[in-house]
C-alpha cells in the first residue's frame, strides 16, 4: 500500500519554525510506523531525529503523536492509521529535533518520587514473603515503562508544567500498595502537595495514552484515598 | 573536555547496574549508556531467572551446574559454572529484598516455573527453577537495579555513546564518548573501566534484539587490541515473529504449543522423539530450518507454524498474555483460532569479551588481564553458555558476574592510580565522527547493513559449511570496502542519529567478521555453531576455546583450553 507521512520537522540548529515533512512511501499494512519512520530515515531523509530501541513496545523510547493520539511508533502498524498519517512529537515537552523530545525533566519528577523500596525491619536470610493477593494489589502498577504518553496527554499538566504528572504518581502506587514497604508516612508527605496528586482532575486521557493499558486514574485514586485515609 | 573518575561503566542494563551498585559509596563513580538506562533491552526478557530455590519441589545448584554444563555442549568453563550457580541463589533473594516483585507461590515465596534444558538429578526430569515476575522479569529486573542505583545516587551520564578505549602502557585509561545530546567528544579518563554493552544480534536480518544492539563494546575493545572468545557461536532461538523476529517466549511450548510445517506436520517428532517441541533450541533451529529448505515451509515460504489453537483462551490470557498480545498487535491474528508464523530468530552471543571469574578483561591464553579493565553480561564471555545458553541463565550471568566485576573493580580504584592518558586521547575517536561527517561518499548505510544482515542469515546462520563461510568473508570485504564510501547526510551536532548509525554499522562489519572467520576455522559442530561439512562433535582438536584478535593482517587465532572440574565431557542427548 502506499501511505502519506506527514512528520512535524524541526531542527533549531538550522530551522526558524517547524515545518511539515510529506513523505510518499510504499510499505506493508503490517508494518509498524516505526519502519516507515526508518524508511525515511534511511532512504529518503537521514536528518529525521526520533528515539527508538527495542521495537515491540517494551522499551519506551519511540512515544510520539500519531494522528493526534499518543501511541509508540512500534506499537501501531500501518493498517490501522489509514492513508494520510499525521506524526508530531509528544506534547508539553520541549522538541530538541523532530520528533525527539526532552524528557529530562519528566524523569526527574519519576526519580524525585522515591521509586524505589523503603524498609527499617531488618532483612530476612531469604525472601520476605508477600502473598500472591498483596502482590495483586501493585500488579497494574509495575507495568510502566516511563514513555511519556500519561502525562503529556494530560490537561491538568498543559495547564501546569510543576504538576508531578501521572507517571510519576503511577510509580509512588507501585511502592505504596507494596506491603513490603515501610516508607507509607514519606511518600504521602511527597504526593500530598498542590503539584502532588491533587492537580489531577480525573480527565482520564492517561488511561486512553497508556501503551501498557495501565489503569493510570484508578491509581491515582486509590492514592488520593490512601493520602485522605492516612494508610493504604 | 576530561573528566576523571575511579571507575566507569559503560552500559546501565542489568550487567552495568549491578556493578553501579557495588561501587557507589566506595568509588566515584560514573555509568555511561547510549541509552537512557530504563530502555536497555535487558528489559524485554519475559521468561525468567534461574536459581535453585527449591520453593516449588527440591533442588540444587549442583543439579543447575550440570545442566548449565551439558545445555553448553561441554564448552563451559565447569569453575565459573559453579560461581554462577551458587551465586544465583543469594542474587535472586538480593533482588527481593530490594523490592523486585516476583511473582509469588500459594505461601508467599518466589514462584518458579519449568524452563527449557532444566532438570532434577542431572537429566531425569523437569525442575521449576526459573524465577519470574509475570511474563515481565527482565523489565522487573531493569526497573529493580535502576531503582537502587537512584537510592544510591550513581551519577549517570545518560545518552552517551562510547566510541573508543584508551589503552596506555597495557593499561586501561579510561574510554571517550560523544555526548548525543550535544556532539561534544568527552574524554573520561578512569583507573578502571566496566564494559557492560550488551550484544550484537543487529547484525542478523531476523533477530530478538533491539536497533542498538550492535556490538559497540566488543568492537571497541578488539580495535584496541583485546580478544573476542567464541564469537562463532551465536544462538537462534526458535520462535520469533516471522520477518521481524519478535520473540515469542519457550513457555508457549511449555504450555504446549506445537511447531508444525506446511503440511500440518507435528514435524518434531522426527528430530526429537522424546522431547518433541521443548528439545534444546539449538536443535530445534535447525529442524526448523531443515523443514524449510526442504520445502515444507508454509506456502514453500521461509517460515513455519506455531500452533496454539488447541491451548485454549484460559492458557492464552492468564498464561501467555503477552505473547497473545504481540501475537495479536504485530500479525492481526488470533492465536486462539489461527496458527502463528514463525522463524528462528538471532538471538544471544555466546561469545563476548573474555574475562576471568572477578569479569577482568584477559588478553591471552594464559590468563593475563588487562589492568583495570573490565566486562560483564551479554558483552563478556566468562564462559557459562559455552557454545549453547539454556533459557534464564543469562539474567544470572549479568547480574552474578555484574556483581563481581563491581566488586573486584572497587577493590582495585582503591589500590591502584591513573594510567596516564594517551597525548591527544580523543584522536581516534574525534576522526571517526569527523571522517563520517565529512564524507563525501554515495554509499547509503541501510543498504551496506541490507547486505550484512541479509546474508549472514544465509551464510552464517544455523548451517554454515566452507563454501557458505568463504562466500560470507568475500562479502565482507566488499562490504568494507563500500563502508569507506559510506555517506552521512546529516552533518549536525545535536542528537546526529544518522551518524551513530554509521558507527554501530561499523561495529557490525568488525564482529562479523570475527566471527564468520572463526566458524571457517573451527572444523567441527558444537552447540549453536553447525558445520555441514563437520557436523559431528570433536572433543579431541575442538574441545577449545577460541580467542580472535583483528588487526592489519586481518582476524588471527589463539586458542585457550576449557576448564573441566566436575562433569566430563559426554554424549549430548536429551
Ligand atoms: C526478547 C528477549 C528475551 C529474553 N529473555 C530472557 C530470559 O527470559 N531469561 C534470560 O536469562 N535471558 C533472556 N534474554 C537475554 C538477556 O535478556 C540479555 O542477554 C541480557 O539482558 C543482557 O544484559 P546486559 O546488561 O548485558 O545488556 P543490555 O541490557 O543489552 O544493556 C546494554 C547497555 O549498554 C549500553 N550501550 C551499548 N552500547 C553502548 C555504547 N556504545 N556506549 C554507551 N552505552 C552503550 C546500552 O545503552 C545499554 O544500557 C532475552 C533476550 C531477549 C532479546
Ligand atoms: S522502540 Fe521500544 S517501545 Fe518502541
Amino acid at each position: 500500500m502506499q501511505v502519506t507521512l506527514k512528520i512535524q520537522r524541526y531542527n533549531p540548529e538550522k530551522d526558524k519554525a517547524p515545518w511539515w515533512g510529506e513523505y510518499k512511501i510504499e510499505a506493508e499494512p503490517t508494518d509498524r510506523l516505526l519502519d516507515a519512520l526508518n524508511y525515511v530515515k534511511w532512504h529518503l531523509d537521514g536528518t529525521l531525529t526520533y528515539r527508538r530501541s527495542c521495537a515491540h513496545g517494551i522499551c519506551g523510547s519511540d512515544a510520539m503523536q500519531i494522528n493526534g493520539a499518543n501511541r509508540l511508533a512500534c506499537k501501531v502498524l500501518l493498517r490501522n492509521l489509514g492513508q494520510v498519517i499525521t506524526v508530531e512529537p509528544l506534547r508539553g515537552y520541549k522538541v530538541i529535533k523532530d520528533l525527539l523530545v526532552d524528557m529530562d525533566a519528566f524523569l526527574a519528577r519519576y526519580r524525585s518520587m522515591k521509586p524505589f523500596l523503603i524498609t527499617h525491619s531488618p532483612q530476612p536470610e531469604k525472601e520476605r514473603l508477600q502473598s500472591p493477593e498483596d502482590r495483586e494489589r501493585f500488579d497494574d502498577t509495575t507495568k510502566c515503562i516511563l514513555c511519556g504518553c500519561c502525562t503529556s496527554g494530560c490537561p491538568s499538566f498543559w495547564a501546569n508544567g510543576e504538576y508531578v504528572g501521572p507517571a510519576a504518581i503511577v510509580n509512588a502506587h507501585r511502592f505504596l500498595f507494596d506491603s513490603r514497604d515501610e516508607g507509607t508516612v514519606e511518600r504521602i508527605e511527597l504526593l500530598n502537595t498542590v503539584d502532588g496528586v491533587w492537580r489531577c482532575r480525573t480527565i482520564f486521557n492517561c488511561v486512553e495514552a497508556c501503551p501498557r493499558e495501565i489503569n493510570v486514574t484508578r491509581a491515582i485514586g486509590e492514592v488520593k484515598k490512601a493520602i485522605l485515609m492516612q494508610k493504604v | 573536555m576530561v573528566q576523571r573518575y575511579d571507575a566507569v561503566i559503560v552500559g546501565a542494563g542489568g550487567a552495568g547496574l549491578m556493578a553501579a551498585l557495588q561501587l557507589a559509596g566506595h568509588a566515584n563513580v560514573a555509568v555511561l549508556s547510549k541509552l537512557y538506562p530504563t530502555r536497555s533491552h535487558t528489559g524485554t526478557a519475559q521468561g525468567g531467572i534461574g536459581a535453585a530455590l527449591g520453593n516449588e519441589g527440591e533442588d540444587h545448584w549442583e543439579w543447575h551446574m550440570f545442566d548449565t554444563i551439558k545445555g553448553g555442549d561441554y564448552l563451559v568453563d565447569q569453575d565459573a559454572a559453579e560461581i554462577l550457580c551458587r551465586e544465583a541463589v543469594e542474587t535472586v533473594y538480593d533482588l527481593e529484598h530490594w523490592g523486585l516483585p516476583f511473582s509469588r507461590t500459594p505461601e508467599g515465596k518466589i514462584a518458579q516455573r519449568p524452563f527449557g534444558g532444566h532438570t532434577k538429578e542431572y537429566g531425569k526430569s523437569p525442575v521449576r527453577r526459573a524465577c519470574y515476575a509475570a511474563d515481565r522479569t527482565g523489565h522487573m529486573i531493569l526497573q529493580t537495579c535502576y531503582q537502587q542505583c537512584i537510592k544510591n545516587q550513581v551519577h549517570f551520564y545518560d545518552e552517551y555513546h562510547v566510541l573508543d578505549l584508551l589503552v596506555s602502557d597495557g593499561r586501561c585509561a579510561g574510554v571517550v564518548a560523544i555526548c548525543l545530546a550535544t556532539g561534544e567528544i568527552h574524554t573520561f579518563h578512569a583507573k578502571a573501566v566496566i564494559f557492560a554493552a550488551g550484544g550484537c544480534g543487529r547484525m542478523f536480518r531476523v533477530t530478538s534484539n533491539a536497533h542498538s544492539l550492535t556490538g559497540d563494546g566488543m568492537a571497541v575493545v578488539l580495535r584496541n587490541g583485546v580478544p573476542i572468545e567464541d564469537m562463532e557461536f551465536f544462538q537462534f532461538h526458535p520462535t520469533g515473529i516471522y520477518k521481524m523476529g519478535i520473540l515469542l517466549s519457550e513457555a508457549a511450548r511449555g504450555e504446549g504449543a506445537i511447531l508444525r510445517n506446511k503440511d500440518g506436520e507435528r514435524f518434531m517428532e522426527r528430530y526429537a522423539p522424546s522431547l518433541l517441541d521443548l528439545a534444546p533450541r539449538d536443535l530445534t533451529s535447525r529442524a526448523m530450518y531443515r523443514e524449510i529448505r526442504e520445502g515444507r515451509g508454509i506456502g514453500g515460504k521461509n517460515y513455519l507454524h506455531l500452533d496454539m489453537t488447541h491451548l485454549g483462551a484460559e492458557v492464552l490470557d492468564k498464561k501467555l498474555p503477552d505473547i497473545t498480545e504481540f501475537v495479536r498487535t504485530y500479525l492481526g491474528i488470533d492465536p486462539r483460532t489461527e496458527p502463528v508464523p514463525i522463524q528462528p530468530t538471532a538471538h544471544y552471543a555466546m561469545g563476548g569479551i573474555p574475562t576471568d571469574l572477578d569479569g577482568r578483561v584477559i588478553m591471552d591464553e594464559r590468563n593475563t588481564p588487562m589492568p583495570g579493565l573490565y566486562a560483564a553480561g551479554e558483552v563478556a564471555c566468562v564462559s557459562v553458555h559455552g557454545a549453547n545458553r539454556l533459557g534464564t541463565n543469562s539474567l544470572v550471568d549479568i547480574l552474578v558476574f555484574g556483581r563481581r566485576s563491581g566488586r573486584h573493580a572497587a577493590r582495585f580504584v582503591q589500590e591502584s592510580d591513573w594510567a596516564p592518558l594517551p597525548p591527544n586521547p580523543d584522536e581516534w575517536a574525534s576522526g571517526q565522527i569527523n571522517r563520517l561527517r565529512n564524507s563525501i561518499g554515495q554509499e547509503r548505510a541501510v543498504d551496506i547493513r541490507d547486505v550484512l544482515q541479509d546474508e549472514m542469515m544465509e551464510k552464517a546462520s544455523v548451517f554454515r559449511d566452507a563454501a557458505s563461510l568463504t562466500a560470507m568473508s568475500e562479502k565482507l570485504k566488499e562490504l568494507r570496502q563500500r563502508f569507506a564510501n559510506v555517506k552521512v547526510e546529516d552533518k549536525g551536532t545535536r542528537y546526529n542519529t544518522e551518524l551513530l548509525e554509521a558507527v554501530e554499522l561499523e561495529n557490525l562489519l568488525d564482529l562479523a567478521e570475527v566471527l564468520v572467520e572463526g566458524a571457517l576455522v573451527r572444523q567441527e559442530s558444537r552447540g549453536a555453531h553447525f558445520r555441514e561439512d563437520f557436523p559431528t562433535r570433536d572433543d579431541a582438536n575442538w574441545l577449545k576455546h577460541t580467542l580472535a584478535y583483528r588487526g592489519e593482517k586481518g582476524v588471527t587465532f589463539r586458542y585457550k583450553p576449557v576448564t573441566i572440574t566436575k562433569f566430563q565431557p559426554q554424549e549430548r542427548k536429551y
